[in-house]
């Protein structure tokens, strides 16, 4: 009881930082949707950081760490900790740049203008909000789990995922992009400093991580866990694509635009690392050390084993405040529901002439509305799916291979004059095929599931293919790769291919965003 | 510089493959996994490698769109 009241303080908490930004916004669009391209430093690298460590990160890392062992950190964060902050360096830096120069306030509108085109833009729109969606039923599962174990079943995980859901939308609707940096910058601060104390805490709950790990060598069953057995080499040269997804991803792109200087992204990409190898090492760690903890658990039943072992191993007050820690990261859903938020307005209600029609008020109201619809939708779906599948495998098929498939085309559009509206077509559509294709191979082929002490047997989908299309407990692999892999491949060649073989745009749409040599560059001034 | 940093940048992106740690179940002061640890060093390089690039590598021209102080 005592926890769950601590997380209901911690709810409330942000409830309140989120009105507190409403009274310090104005009713413009800017300011509601981008914070007024205002952010200070640590704000800015806080809540960029915040914005991507989400209840996948957290109880989907250590959920996945607990069959899979501790290679999950070398899948994921250590790649992330390399791709993602040179993509924002490379990519997140020229957004910025363009976007205080043309005022663009979401991806779409950029590559509207920089390939002069409408209803592709709205394809891609279509596409990438689609994409959005899982990641934000994710964190509302995620909330479910989280209030029900700190609870002790107290607040069930229909309940649970409906406050998480209710919250996230209150701040959100009132605070908008202000609220929802300041509340992220709030929860990383928070996670970071409890996360350490977390981890000492069950560990000393444990009696010590020296035994846990001598007796984890010397068990068969678990000593595969502390190297990368489980893993297959092309799945793990695999996953270092899936990063790219995070500038793809329309809430990281968005959050690009807040900052108020581009100074402000050095420290980000330097510190970005850190702060990934500070919330990923331990929750990995402890997915691990819960195999032996709480042995013969199945994929959907082990999101939850870092709560666990918080509400096992530590005190009442103590596991209250970790418990609202974890809180924070689920919550991160709020960036996704805000970029929706913005992308919908942005790219729908203001392209179609909706801002024209009925002004700047109607459209930051257009948002919020959007947002109640959104939250609405994230926690029918969240409950609907509830236990059918693992948070961190529905948060891979459906949207970090998608987003990464995409990244092709945010490159070619910033640094390839020659590219056209209609390579990024094929490449959209490629990517949505595969996507619905793996999608489709993954239902019509039965599961494994772990094979007992020993590493998952992937067998071919369809045996006369051989091992083209194989089946693994959670992914369809091609010859053993990730989709993502060939996704990658795919829209890259399709993007040149099909941008060589049509018109590019207009001179003048090139001059400005390609001047010509001697002159300032199209992200300059 | 912007060459050798781009190889740099391929070499660390390389360095990612660990093949020679993937089955060894070393203990690290006796609580980390070897693989764990080596990751964990790998997420400091690539804060390095991010650090040689905003040092050597950022571009002119965005220094242009700060604002003047005062």
């Amino acid at each position: 009881m005592i926890p769950a009241l601590i997380v209901f303080a911690y709810l409330s908490i942000v409830l309140y930082i989120g009105i507190f930004a409403f009274r310090r916004g104005k009713e413009s669009g800017e300011d509601f949707f981008l914070a007024n391209r205002g952010l200070g430093q640590a704000v800015f690298l806080l809540s960029l950081f915040g914005t991507n460590m989400t209840a996948f990160a957290i109880l989907g890392s250590s959920g996945l760490a607990y069959h899979r062992g501790i290679g999950v950190y070398g899948l994921m964060a250590s790649s992330s900790g390399l791709v993602i902050p040179l993509t924002i360096y490379l990519i997140g830096t020229r957004l910025w740049a363009l976007g205080k120069r043309f005022g663009h306030m979401t991806q779409v509108q950029f590559l509207r203008d920089r390939w002069e085109c409408g209803a592709i833009g709205t394809f891609l729109f279509a596409i990438t909000a689609g994409m959005l969606i899982p990641y934000i039923v994710i964190a509302v599962m995620g909330g479910g789990h989280t209030l029900e174990t700190v609870s002790a079943g107290w607040v069930n995980f229909e309940v649970g995922g409906g406050i998480v859901a209710l919250v996230v939308m209150g701040y959100v609707f009132f605070g908008g992009m202000r609220g929802t940096a300041w509340v992220n910058t709030f929860q990383t601060v928070l996670f970071l400093c409890f996360g350490m104390a977390a981890f000492v805490l069950i560990a000393r709950g444990l009696g010590g991580l020296d035994q846990i790990m001598d007796s984890m060598v010397s068990n068969p069953k678990t000593s595969p866990l502390l190297t990368r057995e489980r893993i297959a080499p092309a799945e793990f040269f695999s996953y270092m694509f899936i990063p790219l997804s995070a500038i793809m991803f329309p809430h990281i792109s968005i959050m690009c635009l807040t900052a108020k200087k581009v100074t402000h992204f050095k420290k980000t990409v330097i510190f970005y690392p850190l702060c990934i190898m500070a919330i990923w090492a331990p929750c990995v760690y402890l997915g691990v050390v819960a195999a032996s903890q709480f042995p013969g658990l199945k994929p959907g039943e082990t999101d939850n084993v870092l709560v666990q072992l918080l509400t096992q191993h530590t005190g009442l007050l103590v596991s209250g405040i970790l418990g609202a820690g974890i809180m924070a990261c689920v919550m991160a859903s709020d960036s996704q529901i805000m970029a929706l938020s913005t992308m919908f307005t942005e790219d729908i209600f203001v392209y179609y002439g909706g801002k024209q029609r009925f002004g700047d008020r109607m459209q930051v109201w257009t948002g919020r509305a959007f947002v109640v619809g959104i939250a609405l939708t994230a926690y029918l779906i969240g409950i609907a799916l509830k236990n059918k599948a693992g948070i961190f495998e529905i948060a891979i098929r459906f949207a970090f291979s998608g987003f990464a498939a995409l990244s092709p085309i945010m490159i070619a559009a910033l640094f390839w004059k020659r590219s056209t509206k209609w390579g990024a077509l094929a490449a959209a559509i490629w990517v949505m095929v595969a996507m619905i294709g793996t999608w489709v191979l993954f239902e019509i082929s039965a599961p494994t599931g772990p094979s007992a002490g020993g590493p998952p047997k992937p067998f071919p989908v369809f045996p006369e293919l051989g091992n083209l299309f194989l089946r693994t407990p959670g992914n369809v692999t091609v010859y053993g790769f990730l989709a993502v892999f060939p996704m990658v491949i795919g829209s890259t060649l399709l993007m040149i291919i099909v941008s060589l073989l049509t018109k590019p745009p207009s001179q003048a749409t090139l001059d400005k965003y390609f001047p010509p040599k001697g002159q300032v560059r199209g992200w300059a001034r | 510089m912007k060459y050798l940093l781009a190889i740099v940048v391929l070499i660390v992106a390389l360095l990612h493959q660990d093949v020679w740690f993937w089955k060894d179940k070393t203990l690290v002061l006796g609580f980390l996994p070897i693989g764990l640890a080596y990751h964990m060093g790998y997420s400091v390089l690539a804060a390095l490698t991010m650090w040689a690039l905003v040092r050597f590598a950022w571009p002119a021209e965005f220094d242009e769109m700060e604002p003047p102080r005062p």
